[in-house]
């Protein structure tokens, strides 16, 4: 791995996003305007908003990245790039870690929007303060990213990769303590909820949301996410081949 | 590097490559060898088996036996990555983002300087697009495009993959023109078509069929030994005298 070629796929991936102005205002957009919606469906339910709006904030950085990753990739897979690379002087890790970058900048331009939105505009409360939403948000996206790269090894279209996401996002947010938290789900399906990142994701928001201090708990959360996006992205590294048949 | 006289030398040595695709013997035991300071022509019919054989000498195939040597290594090995340039069949460039933010991406890649952009763009007759979308260009511009991120770096060895496809007759010309001159400077070029008339632009000639070798020859040679004028005429013969 070599920091130019590392650079040069991030660079070349924020240029590919830049030109795409609809796919940005998408990323940078609907999480606002999903926040806002949100704000005004409990805006007659005290406090609830303070509760579910911090662990949203960390789904919508996951949902966005793990979708935008993952058909992108498919693209240089199928398009014939990806094969022309393979032939360049250009590591697995290169290109992994040049899309972990350039997803990751998006991650904090979006977490910021959204983040500075809920607290100032939509008076949403946070003890932790903003600049720890914000890097929740940052990490969920990373995530979101680090899986998206892995699993589009496995869907040959694009509409296979769409599919991904009710198949594998949707029973994550499901138990991951958004609707009902983890210790109050039937045994099976709390620890279904440990095993699965994007609890980590929306436990770290809650922890940031309710703690002035950084908890013990906050410390878990960063590590089992961490781990995570590495995780992926090794995973990933392994399902990209030079040779294929 | 110790120069030998341009053409004297193998750029490329396969002995016995044997390639299986989905169960089938696509290349069931092919042995030739591509020139240094030459332009050789791989041509055969679609299905023939060129793109594999042009995939396993850039060592992104999967190969299950025989041996790909490329510029005196194995095909494939990290120290060859910036010395033999490769053009897909299909243009292998980023639709959204302009030419000339291309062919950057892969010069940074390749870590050649700046002006490489400029120069490959002019050996290809793009200069004037280097602004402009890649989304918004024609087939055979996109596959100019694909072209000139393959001449990035002169590398010693080039691998074109059907690179005049849908281009007119004129450019075409001048494609093989600028073939001739990057051989005359001592590069081995690997061309595959399936356009037969294509091949008198060729110095020696590879012709595929069902993964076997018909012939290699030089373009004179093979019509001279068939008895014919042309080289799809030659292409029939062969397969007749095959099947004898």
């Amino acid at each position: 791995m070599t920091g130019r070629v590392t650079a040069a796929v991030a660079v070349r991936v924020l240029t590919q996003l830049r030109h795409d102005r609809r796919t940005m205002a998408l990323m940078l957009v609907v999480p606002c305007v999903l926040m806002t919606l949100l704000w005004w469906v409990y805006s007659d339910a005290g406090a609830l908003f303070d509760r579910i709006g911090p662990q949203l904030l960390g789904v919508f950085g996951f949902v966005v990245m793990f979708l935008v990753t993952s058909i992108t990739t498919l693209g240089e897979r199928a398009s014939g790039t990806l094969e022309r690379l393979f032939t360049l002087p250009m590591a697995k890790l290169d290109f992994l870690v040049g899309y972990g970058l350039a997803f990751g900048l998006v991650a904090l331009l979006q977490g910021t929007l959204v983040a500075g939105l809920s607290v100032w505009l939509l008076g949403l409360d946070v003890e932790g303060g903003m600049g720890r939403l914000v890097g929740v948000a940052v990490l969920s996206g990373l995530l979101g990213t680090a899986l998206g790269l892995s699993l589009s090894a496995f869907a040959a279209t694009e509409f296979q990769a769409v599919q991904f996401m009710p198949a594998f996002v949707l029973p994550q947010l499901l138990v991951c303590g958004l609707l009902v938290p983890t210790h109050q789900l039937p045994d099976v399906l709390e620890w279904v909820s440990w095993v699965t990142p994007l609890t980590y994701a929306v436990d770290a928001a809650a922890q940031v949301a309710t703690h002035a201090d950084w908890t013990g708990d906050l410390t878990v959360d960063v590590l089992v996410l961490v781990g995570f996006v590495v995780a992926g992205l090794l995973f990933g590294a392994a399902t990209l081949r030079r040779r294929t048949p | 590097m110790t120069e030998a006289p341009a053409g004297q030398r193998d750029a490329v040595v396969i002995d016995g490559l044997h390639v299986v695709r989905r169960g089938r013997d696509v290349l069931p035991g092919l042995s030739c060898t591509v020139p240094e300071g030459a332009v050789t022509g791989l041509l055969g019919p679609s299905g023939s088996g060129k793109s594999t054989l042009m995939r396993a000498v850039v060592g992104v195939q999967r190969v299950a036996g025989g041996r790909v040597e490329v510029l005196g290594e194995p095909a494939g090995s990290p120290s060859l990555r910036d010395r033999v340039g490769y053009m897909t069949q299909s243009p292998s460039v980023y639709g959204g983002i302009t030419v000339a933010d291309n062919l950057r991406f892969f010069s940074r890649v390749l870590g050649c300087s700046a002006d490489e952009v400029d120069r490959v763009l002019s050996l290809v007759d793009l200069d004037r697009y280097a602004g402009t979308p890649v989304d918004h260009l024609s087939g055979g511009e996109r596959s100019r495009v694909s072209l000139a991120i393959a001449l990035l770096g002169s590398p010693r060895l080039l691998v074109l993959d059907e690179p005049t496809v849908g281009l007119d007759p004129v450019l075409r010309v001048r494609l093989w023109d600028l073939f001739a001159r990057l051989a005359e400077d001592g590069t081995a070029l690997l061309v595959s078509s399936h356009v037969m008339d294509e091949a008198q632009r060729c110095d020696g000639l590879l012709l595929l069929r069902d993964g076997a070798l018909l012939a290699t020859d030089t373009p004179a040679g093979l019509l001279s030994r068939t008895g014919t004028t042309d080289v799809e005429a030659a292409f029939l013969a062969l397969v007749a005298e095959a099947q004898r």
